[in-house]
């Protein structure tokens, strides 16, 4: 994986400047995009945004203001619906098979990939944006580019940082998040004798139980795939991510194993459980609020990334949002030119502000946002597109990856080990099974 | 212009003529009739069914549209563990909920049909589960069912009846019990309401014969109410058994077919697999596959349930 630290951004940055001078010599480099890019919107254009429902209001209220904006400035008219963020999923493979629908929709992970031959060539919007801010982070390749065409605009991802509380830990015996698996089992082996437990989803909960369970798996050295799409799973590093698992797991609040995505918002805010995984959208939620004991609350809230495995490196699996056009739109000009505009730093920054850092920038330049140093507390999440591994890992993405992940055949491997209805070993040949059909067919 | 005129004349007449014929001929009538509800049931039922069953035999992915594979996908589903494992737990959560829907269903389309004081707004009440929106009456179970706020075992924690809360959706035997609850509970007032209909027409003559004859109350039921019942049963069992064989709301609310895929019905499994998984072929081939199950229950209660000698009370 490609490291791209905040002084390679820079010197992106300033290259990126530097080219676009000369943008009028180079025709058809990256630098020329730069400066010519500025898509005409078509005469009498009009566009339907479809996007998923805000976690954080701060998100909603500015994405609506930058849109005003745009329509102000351009012209074109921008309807933006929203709907909740797993039924932005079906309404896009409507829109793909029967090419009717949004002009532009918001996907989430892999979902791009699914219909690649259905969404417009975004390459010089994406040429553009990433020579003008020091370039895309690894991971939006992987998600959004199919046979080198860029086929959508990455908006950034949905972090997934463990949320705890303090004081919990502290009297756990440690001051911040171990940084190690062994310690980190330690915590929540205490936080559980305290009474304050760990809870982590099990259930089929689409985005929090993925992220874990594929943190835990990779952190190991597992994977479900590897370069060449061969199935892997049934190996020694998997064993041992379903051993570390299932001892993490008695140390978790009850019923873990029928949480949905909503569940451990609910009980960290109550206070049920003092350590989870989840966006800023908790400390969002506890920050914002009225009741003074959540306002207490938010104080006693922080964040760090998850531990790191045997391999030495952050795993990371974060919910990817990527931003699709239609080839049946009738407004190309004006989606791409839209698309622009809202990923353009001065609409980009005060949204990321508004809505906390709920959605980490794809963009390296963007990583100098001031908010993320104006509260420390939101710091864990900067890096998530950065860091973060994709569903398909290490294989392709495509119709093969949507449905392990669809099916929850890693959530449910861990499920199975965790639980004791099968052994860990039998938890991953099944799994292996399951995923090799899958790859199969 | 005279030509003109007399050549629409004799169009007119003709078109009199088969008019009237048409009216003349009850067949030709009938099937005039019948054309605006075959054309919907072609464009609405038919086509969809069709689409449903060629999808099933192609490769078709989200946007593409495939190729025909043969029965390739239903090969690969039969291989497939979790495929098998959602049919079981279709069939289980079908004939456990259609059988408790039926008796409590009867139970309480007998108790209503007793002389009651304000008989026509509790009549009215027992109906709200069925008119309440699927996904509302689910969201709320979810909140009953929740493993840390559920009120039930909130409610007997403070009783003190359990020590910890109840995992009603976190164990698999749990999660089975839990949803066929929560779809027995929405069902009941479709087969209690059907069947108070039916209850209500039968003669009331027929139970002073009985009581003359002196006749126990179990009698009567066995001899008059069951057997004067049976044809409505037919008809409201085949539909509350097509209702939870398809049920699809309920599950992907409550539990998304989890824990450990314990609650996956064929139709939540049919659409995990072709709309968040993207292969449309398969989960039409999913989807198909529950239709010998459906014929099956169709038929059993057209040919079983309405058999004249059932309904008059005899045995095979």
């Amino acid at each position: 994986m490609t490291e791209i630290t905040r002084r390679d951004a820079i010197k992106l940055g300033t290259a990126a400047a530097l080219t676009a001078g000369a943008s009028g010599l180079v025709p058809g480099s990256n630098a020329f995009a730069q400066t010519a890019f500025a898509p005409k919107p078509e005469a009498g254009a009009s566009l339907k945004v479809l996007r998923w429902k805000r976690f954080v209001q701060g998100d909603e209220d500015v994405w609506t203001a930058n849109t005003k904006k745009y329509s102000d400035a351009s012209g074109v008219p921008v309807r933006v619906d929203s709907e909740n963020w797993e039924d932005v999923r079906p309404k896009s493979a409507v829109a793909a098979n029967v090419g009717s629908g949004p002009d532009i929709i918001i996907t989430t992970n892999d979902d791009a990939q699914k219909f690649p031959n259905k969404l417009l060539d975004v390459s010089d919007l994406a040429e553009y944006l990433g020579g003008k801010y020091g370039g895309w982070y690894p991971v939006c390749d992987r998600y959004s580019k199919r046979d080198g065409k860029w086929i959508g605009i990455p908006m950034g991802c949905a972090g997934n940082a463990l949320v705890y509380r303090k004081s919990h830990v502290q009297k756990a015996g440690f001051e911040t998040i171990p940084k190690d698996l062994a310690n980190y089992l330690k915590l929540c082996q205490n936080l559980k004798k305290n009474g304050t437990p760990a809870g982590f989803a099990l259930g089929h909960a689409t985005g929090d139980a993925n992220c874990w369970t594929h943190w835990c798996l990779w952190a190991h050295g597992g994977k479900m795939v590897d370069e060449k799409n061969q199935v892997t799973l049934d190996s020694p590093e998997t064993l041992a991510a379903l051993e570390y698992a299932k001892q993490l797991y008695p140390t978790y609040i009850d019923g873990t194993l029928s949480w949905l995505d909503p569940s451990n918002n609910k009980a960290f805010l109550t206070g049920e459980c003092s350590l989870t995984s989840n966006g800023i959208s908790i400390y969002y939620a506890a920050k914002t609020s009225t009741d003074p004991a959540q306002k207490a609350m938010a104080d006693d809230i922080f964040h760090s990334n998850f531990p790191v495995g045997p391999v030495g490196m952050p795993t990371e699996q974060n919910l990817f949002f990527n931003m699709i056009i239609f080839k049946y739109s009738k407004y190309p000009n004006a989606a791409k030119d839209y698309l622009r505009f809202m990923m353009e730093k001065e609409q980009y920054f005060p949204w990321q502000t508004a809505s906390i850092g709920y959605t980490a920038h794809p963009l390296a330049a963007y990583a100098e946002n001031p908010f993320w140093t104006e509260d420390p507390k939101s710091l864990p999440y900067r890096d998530a597109v950065k860091v973060m591994r994709d569903n398909g890992y290490s294989g392709t993405l495509g119709a093969e990856s949507a449905q392990c992940m669809a099916d929850f055949l890693i959530v449910d491997m861990f499920a199975k080990a965790c639980t004791g209805s099968v052994t860990p070993q039998e938890a991953a040949k099944q799994a292996h099974e399951q995923a090799k059909r899958i790859y199969k067919a | 212009m005279a030509v003109i005129s007399e050549g629409l004349d004799r169009r007119g007449v003709g078109w009199r003529r088969l008019a009237a014929i048409v009216a003349d001929s009850r067949d030709l009538l009938g099937w005039l009739f019948m054309l605006p509800a075959a054309a919907l049931l072609l464009v609405f039922l038919l086509y969809p069914l069709g689409l449903g069953l060629w999808l099933g035999l192609t490769n078709a992915t989200l946007g593409e549209p495939g190729e025909f594979i043969g029965f390739g996908n239903f090969v690969t589903l039969f291989s497939d563990d979790v495929y098998w494992l959602s049919v079981f737990n279709t069939i289980l959560y079908t004939v456990v909920a259609s059988a408790a829907k039926f008796m409590l269903g009867l139970w309480l389309a007998i108790l209503l049909n007793q002389h009651m004081p304000f008989k026509a707004f509790i009549r009215a009440i027992v109906l709200l589960p069925w008119i309440v929106p699927t996904v509302l009456s689910a969201i709320a179970f979810w909140w009953l069912y929740d493993s840390q706020f559920s009120i039930i075992s909130w409610a007997l924690r403070h009783l003190g009846l359990i020590k910890t809360n109840i995992d009603f959706l976190g164990n698999p035997l749990n999660a089975r019990i839990s949803v066929i609850i929560a779809n027995v509970w929405r069902g009941i007032p479709f087969v209690a309401i059907s069947l108070l209909a039916g209850l209500q027409t039968i003669p009331s003559s027929l139970y002073e014969a009985a009581v003359l004859d002196g006749a126990t109350a179990w009698q009567k039921f066995r001899f008059i109410t069951l057997p004067m019942l049976t044809p409505i049963i037919a008809v409201v069992m085949t539909f509350s058994v097509l209702f939870t064989f398809t049920d699809f709301q309920l599950i992907y609310v409550l539990t998304r077919g989890g824990p450990i895929n314990a609650t996956h019905l064929m139709a939540t499994l049919a659409f995990q697999r072709a709309i968040p998984g993207g292969q449309l072929g398969q989960g039409a081939a999913l989807a198909s596959s529950m239709i010998p199950f459906l014929v099956a229950s169709v038929m059993f209660s057209y040919f079983g349930l309405q058999r004249r000698k059932w309904q008059q009370g005899g045995r095979d």
